[in-house]
């Protein structure tokens, strides 16, 4: 009961902060250089004013601001997010057909950097001052600082190129067919290199946060308690020490998950992974303002969604949020 | 005659490099008997805990016993590998410890912390583990067990904690208890409850208790022999009744004798002057705000209260945890704003002023807090911590840091203090800085929070002799509050007494201590540990 009323409030609040989002990104994206207009027919060789009044006319360019924002807003109301004029489709289909893609490459980015980086957060904590402890922190610290799209391309030139193990840019292979099983693991066999690049930096963080918060958990009073009840080490570690550890990590994955949907554009540039940061980057490039305020608006719904999520997690993991807000 | 449960013989204990000291403990031996209580005694920093961790096998990291050996039922546990300790820990030896707060796991729920210490030693089913610690927060007197087993520590009293902690180490019937300063975080009344429940388990199950402790009046509730020790060493060893009654140490009877006692000192004739302070009908609520579905929450900290301070003189507030204490010296130093009522200082409603009128009067009200450690900027040295108040109120740097080396001088630290960092003093010097500080403002009136709760008795007794001497020099004016009523009968020529955000009871030291009216006065009188038996000194 407590949740319904809670998620009913939140995603009530969400609707609010959604449509200031709009609001902002579009004005904002007016006051950006640049005439769309202008570009199209700039494009289409054609430097006649005629011409471009026509163009203006016809995407409504020349109405005033408030008119266009009004038609913006009703539109999206309805879940109609206006039409691309570079890509000739209505945007929603646009970014649909990008989505699944953008969404399996930072889903299982994100599974996998939590997963990994807490197994590897937690084996650093309990060997602290051994020398595997070390090299797990050293290997993290450099993950940590290496930049994304240099791992990205040593590890197609590795993987790759020397190798010829992975195959080195795009979702499948192109040509090949493949139905059912086979398609399923060409498309892994695609993933795992964009997935992995991606997932390093999180996993670096996830790892030194984890061991960075368990060795203070470990401190603590309960954990001599712990001992004092005569339990093996392993079950301290996991169910006393990690437990308590784990709910910094939880506010992190929030945090990254809300990143799903934009923060995957240098991987997909690197990758030509076919999804949302590169049809976003594309977007930017022809001053395709619909497609680009549409896809600010699925990433800014995300993180609320996830913020939501997030929220709704550390309450089941710390019994101590419900009494106290 | 058998042997002893426990044999402590020629205990050395190394402390890591760097240290204060190279020993926590050195050459330390005594017993345990079956079915008796041992109190280990000392200050703090005396290693009193180190044997009861040795034989734990709870060192801390870089302190290992280093000469000696620990006997339990003919075994040296000093030998023990980890695996065969862990076998011991929770079955045969049980332990608790001083803060109930943080000894319990805030993300499990209390039945199941209490079930894991069958399943550490694979004992009973799941479902009977259960049906054990239920039977277990029943036999230690918790409110209704069957809800408290699925409560989460954090909907727990503190003594309520303390018995779940109790429950724990009874568990599988251990036959050596070590209980390390378990009453110390509580409340008198609480303390004398969980006192009652330790002597009365011990005695229904004939366990061997090691009592570890600071309070001598503790001590004389419990003990069937103390051990006294200091920097390490044994000081003295005996019977209850010898140490307490014929203590032969000199450092045994001079703990004894910083416990303030039940004499009180005559207090000053009344006074027929203008109230200091009047409050009148003083109100407090602290309110959780609601929301949209939330009902709100209220506290009520203060109701209708009233009293008076006569300038030069020494009013005590006593009460337990959520008496409203130290919300009623927050609102007279306003760093609360009462609801409702006035607070007069010397003629003008101090509740009243506003923002700017209030930091041009607020030298006139100054606070001692209770933890010197975390009341002092560390990065600040001492002379500028306490020349920032008058050079706030516009006195030159100059001036304020000569002011604030003669004030370090009053309260015996020395001139020379000024350019020290905090970390260098002790707890004891720290409270004198921060008595330093609060005396710099030349206020007309100080409020001390439990200024000296946090230190041991030998400490305690020396800050109160200090607070003495500045009110006979200074003819200060101070509001006293703390939750020791003996601490309070030293020094307050009035006391009053608080429960449940109201005043239950005022009246001179002497009649409140000596002839209280109130039951609840009384019954907190009562809960003093060591009252009943009257110490040596006393």
């Amino acid at each position: 009961m407590l949740y319904v009323r809670l998620i009913t409030m939140r995603l009530l609040k969400a609707v609010v902060v959604l449509f200031m989002i709009i609001i902002f990104n579009f004005v904002l994206i007016q006051l950006a250089p640049g005439d769309p207009a202008a570009i199209l027919a700039g494009e289409a060789g054609a430097t006649d004013e005629e011409f471009l009044r026509q163009l203006r006319e016809r995407f409504g360019l020349d109405q005033p601001m408030y008119v266009q924002l009004w038609r913006y807003v009703s539109g999206v109301a309805m879940l109609d997010f206006g039409f691309s004029y570079r890509q000739q489709m209505p945007v929603l289909d646009l970014i649909l057909a990008r989505l699944p893609a953008t969404l399996l490459l930072t889903g299982t980015a994100f599974v996998l950097s939590l997963a990994l980086g807490i197994v590897a957060g937690s084996l650093a904590a309990a060997r602290v001052k051994k020398p595997s402890g070390s090299i797990i922190m050293a290997l993290a610290l450099l993950f940590y600082a290496t930049p994304l799209f240099w791992v990205a391309l040593m590890s197609v030139v590795l993987f790759s190129v020397y190798l010829d193990l992975l195959p080195a840019y795009g979702m499948y292979t192109v040509g090949a067919g493949h139905t059912g099983m086979a398609l399923v693991l060409d498309v892994a066999k695609h993933l795992v290199l964009p997935a992995t690049t991606l997932a390093l930096f999180f996993m670096a963080i996830y790892t030194r946060m984890t061991r960075a918060s368990m060795l203070e958990a470990s401190q603590q009073d309960f954990v001599k308690t712990a001992r004092a009840k005569g339990l093996k080490n392993s079950v301290i570690q996991r169910r006393h020490i990690l437990r308590n550890a784990l709910l910094p990590i939880i506010t992190l994955a929030g945090l990254q998950a809300g990143q799903m949907v934009g923060g995957a554009i240098l991987t997909e540039t690197v990758f030509a992974w076919p999804g949302i940061g590169r049809l976003m980057f594309e977007a930017l490039q022809q001053r395709d303002y619909n497609l680009l305020l549409g896809i600010f608006f699925f990433s800014a719904a995300l993180v609320i969604v996830f913020n939501i999520i997030t929220d709704l997690v550390y309450r089941l993991a710390d019994p101590r949020i419900k009494e106290a807000s | 005659m058998t042997d002893p449960l426990l044999s402590i013989r020629d205990l050395t204990i190394a402390l890591p490099k760097g240290a204060d000291r190279r020993y926590a403990v050195e050459d330390v031996s005594y017993d345990v008997e079956r079915g008796e209580i041992m109190c280990v005694v000392g200050e703090s920093g005396s290693g009193k805990s180190m044997a009861a961790n040795a034989l734990m096998g709870l060192l801390p990291k870089g302190v290992r016993a280093t000469h000696g050996e620990v006997i339990f039922d003919g075994q040296n546990l000093l030998t023990l590998t980890e695996k065969q300790h862990r076998r011991l820990r929770g079955l045969r030896i049980g332990m608790i410890f001083q803060e109930p707060m943080t000894a319990l796991n805030p993300l499990m729920r209390v039945g199941a912390q209490i079930a894991e210490v069958f399943e550490a030693h694979g004992q009973y089913s799941a479902k009977e583990r259960q049906a054990r610690a239920l039977a277990l927060l029943e036999e230690v007197g918790i409110p209704q067990p069957d809800k408290a087993i699925r409560a989460y520590p954090f909907q727990l009293s503190g003594g309520q904690r303390q018995r779940v902690m109790i429950a724990m180490a009874l568990a599988l019937e251990p036959e050596l208890l070590i209980a390390d300063e378990p009453t110390t975080a509580l409340d008198v009344t609480t303390q004398a409850q969980i006192l009652e429940l330790i002597r009365d388990l011990q005695q229904r199950r004939g366990m061997a208790v090691m009592f570890i402790t600071h309070d001598f009046g503790v001590v004389a509730e419990v003990a069937s022999r103390v051990c006294v020790m200091r920097e390490g060493r044994i000081v003295e060893l005996g019977s209850a009744d010898e140490v307490l009654n014929h203590p032969q140490h000199a450092y045994t009877r001079a703990l004894i004798e910083a416990i303030p006692s039940n004499l009180i000192p005559q207090a000053q004739s009344p006074r027929q002057q203008a109230p200091l302070l009047e409050v009148r009908d003083l109100n407090k609520v602290f309110r959780s705000r609601g929301g949209l579905f939330k009902p709100a929450r209220e506290v009520v900290a203060l109701r209708d209260v009233s009293f008076q301070l006569a300038p030069g003189e020494t009013v005590g507030i006593v009460g337990e945890s959520g008496s409203g204490k130290s919300t009623l010296g927050r609102c007279v130093v306003r760093l609360e704003r009462p609801d409702s009522g006035t607070l007069l200082l010397s003629g003008t409603d101090f509740s009243a002023l506003n923002k700017s009128e209030l930091r041009r009067q607020r030298w006139r009200v100054q606070m001692i807090f209770q933890d010197p450690y975390a009341s002092l900027n560390p990065r600040t040295r001492v002379g500028y911590a306490i020349a920032q108040g008058p050079m706030a109120n516009g006195v030159s740097r100059r001036d304020a840091m000569k002011q604030a080396g003669e004030l370090l001088d009053l309260v015996g630290l020395g001139a020379v203090a000024v350019d020290r960092f905090p970390h260098e003093f002790s707890g004891g010097q720290r409270q004198r800085i921060g008595i330093a500080r609060a005396l710099a403002l030349n206020p007309e009136l100080i409020v001390a929070d439990e200024a000296v709760s946090a230190l041991d008795v030998s400490i305690q007794a020396q800050i109160l002799e200090l607070l003495e001497d500045l009110k006979q020099k200074l003819s200060l004016s101070l509001l006293f509050i703390t939750h020791d009523l003996r601490v309070a009968a030293q020094i307050c020529d009035r006391i009053i007494v608080m429960q449940h955000g109201r005043i239950v009871e005022q009246g001179s030291a002497e009649a409140v201590f000596l002839s209280p009216q109130e039951a609840y006065t009384k019954q907190l009188l009562d809960a003093i540990p060591g009252r009943a038996t009257e110490l040596a000194s006393a």
